[in-house]
C-alpha cells in the first residue's frame, strides 16, 4: 500500500488522481482566475473594442509559462517543490490567468479585420513569447542535478 | 463576493483542465496536444453558448451566473499559456510546421466552436 501511494506521486500519469495535487491546481487557478477577472474589470473595454486586457494577460501568461517550466526542467526531475510549482503556478496560476475562451469569443465580437489581426496576433505574439520565456531560462538558469 | 464567486469557479475549471488533459494523454499517443486543443475547443463553444445566452436574455442565465460560468469556469479551464508553450516547444522538437499547424488547428477549431457556441446559445436562450 505504501508503495502504491508512493508510486502515485512519482507518476504523473496519476498525478491527476491525487487530491494533494488536485487542491494545489484548484487553489492556483482560482488565484490566477481572480487576477485575470479583477484586471479585466479595472481595465474593461466597450464591447467590439479591440481587447487589450486579454491580449495582454495572454501574452505576458505564455512568456511567463514559457520561462517558469524550461526553468523547472533545467533545475532537476519534477518531483517534490519542482513538481509542486509546475501544477500550483504552471497549471494553476498560468491556465487560469490566461483564456482561450475570452480571446475566441471576443474575436466573434469584433469585424472581419480587426478579429484577423487580433487572431494573428495573438497566437503568433503568444507562440514567440513562450519560446523568448524558454530562451530566457535557458540563458539564466543553469542545468542542476539535485533532485 | 463575485470576484470569490468567479475564481471558484475558476479553479474548478482548471481541475477540470488538469483531469481532461491527463485522461485525453493517457487514450491518445503522439506529439499533437490533444488534450490541450480538446479543451480550448470546448471551452470556447461553451463561452460562446453563455455569451449568447445573456445577450438574449435567458431567464435561465444572471449577469453573475455568466460571470461566474463565463469568465470563472470557461477562463480558468481553456488555457491560451499551455496553448503557446506547446507550440513553441514543438517549433523547437519538431520544426516550425509542426507548431505552426497545432497553434492554427487550434485557433480555427476553436472559433468555430465558440461561433457554433453563439448560435446554439440564441436558439435556446
Amino acid at each position: 500500500m505504501a508503495l502504491t501511494s508512493t508510486r502515485r506521486r512519482t507518476t504523473s500519469v496519476s498525478a491527476h488522481r491525487d487530491p494533494v495535487l488536485l487542491g494545489i491546481v484548484f487553489v492556483g487557478g482560482a488565484l490566477g482566475t481572480a487576477i485575470r477577472s479583477l484586471l479585466g474589470d479595472a481595465f474593461a473595454g466597450p464591447s467590439g473594442s479591440w481587447p487589450w486586457t486579454t491580449l495582454a494577460i495572454n501574452l505576458s501568461g505564455a512568456f511567463l509559462l514559457g520561462l517558469l517550466l524550461e526553468a523547472l526542467v533545467r533545475s532537476g526531475t519534477d518531483t517534490g517543490t519542482r513538481r509542486l510549482a509546475r501544477l500550483g503556478i504552471g497549471t494553476g496560476v498560468m491556465g487560469g490567468y490566461t483564456t482561450y475562451s475570452t480571446f475566441m469569443v471576443e474575436t466573434t465580437q469584433l469585424s472581419w479585420l480587426p478579429a484577423a489581426a487580433y487572431v494573428v496576433a495573438t497566437v503568433v505574439l503568444g507562440a514567440v513569447l513562450a519560446w523568448a520565456g524558454i530562451a530566457a531560462a535557458k540563458a539564466v538558469v543553469p542545468i542542476g542535478g539535485d533532485a | 463576493m463575485t470576484t470569490l464567486l468567479i475564481a471558484v469557479c475558476g479553479g474548478v475549471g482548471a481541475v477540470s483542465r488538469f483531469v481532461v488533459d491527463a485522461e485525453v494523454r493517457r487514450r491518445v499517443r503522439g506529439s499533437f496536444p490533444v488534450g490541450t486543443f480538446v479543451i480550448n475547443v470546448l471551452g470556447s463553444f461553451v463561452l460562446g453558448i453563455l455569451t449568447a445566452a445573456l445577450t438574449h436574455q435567458a431567464d435561465w442565465l444572471s449577469p453573475t451566473g455568466k460571470a461566474a460560468l463565463g469568465t470563472g469556469f470557461c477562463g480558468g479551464f481553456t488555457t491560451f499559456s499551455t496553448a503557446s508553450v506547446e507550440t513553441a516547444r514543438l517549433w523547437l522538437t519538431r520544426g516550425r510546421s509542426e507548431g505552426s499547424r497545432y497553434a492554427a488547428a487550434t485557433a480555427v477549431a476553436s472559433l468555430l466552436a465558440a461561433l457554433l457556441g453563439l448560435a446554439l446559445g440564441a436558439v435556446i436562450a
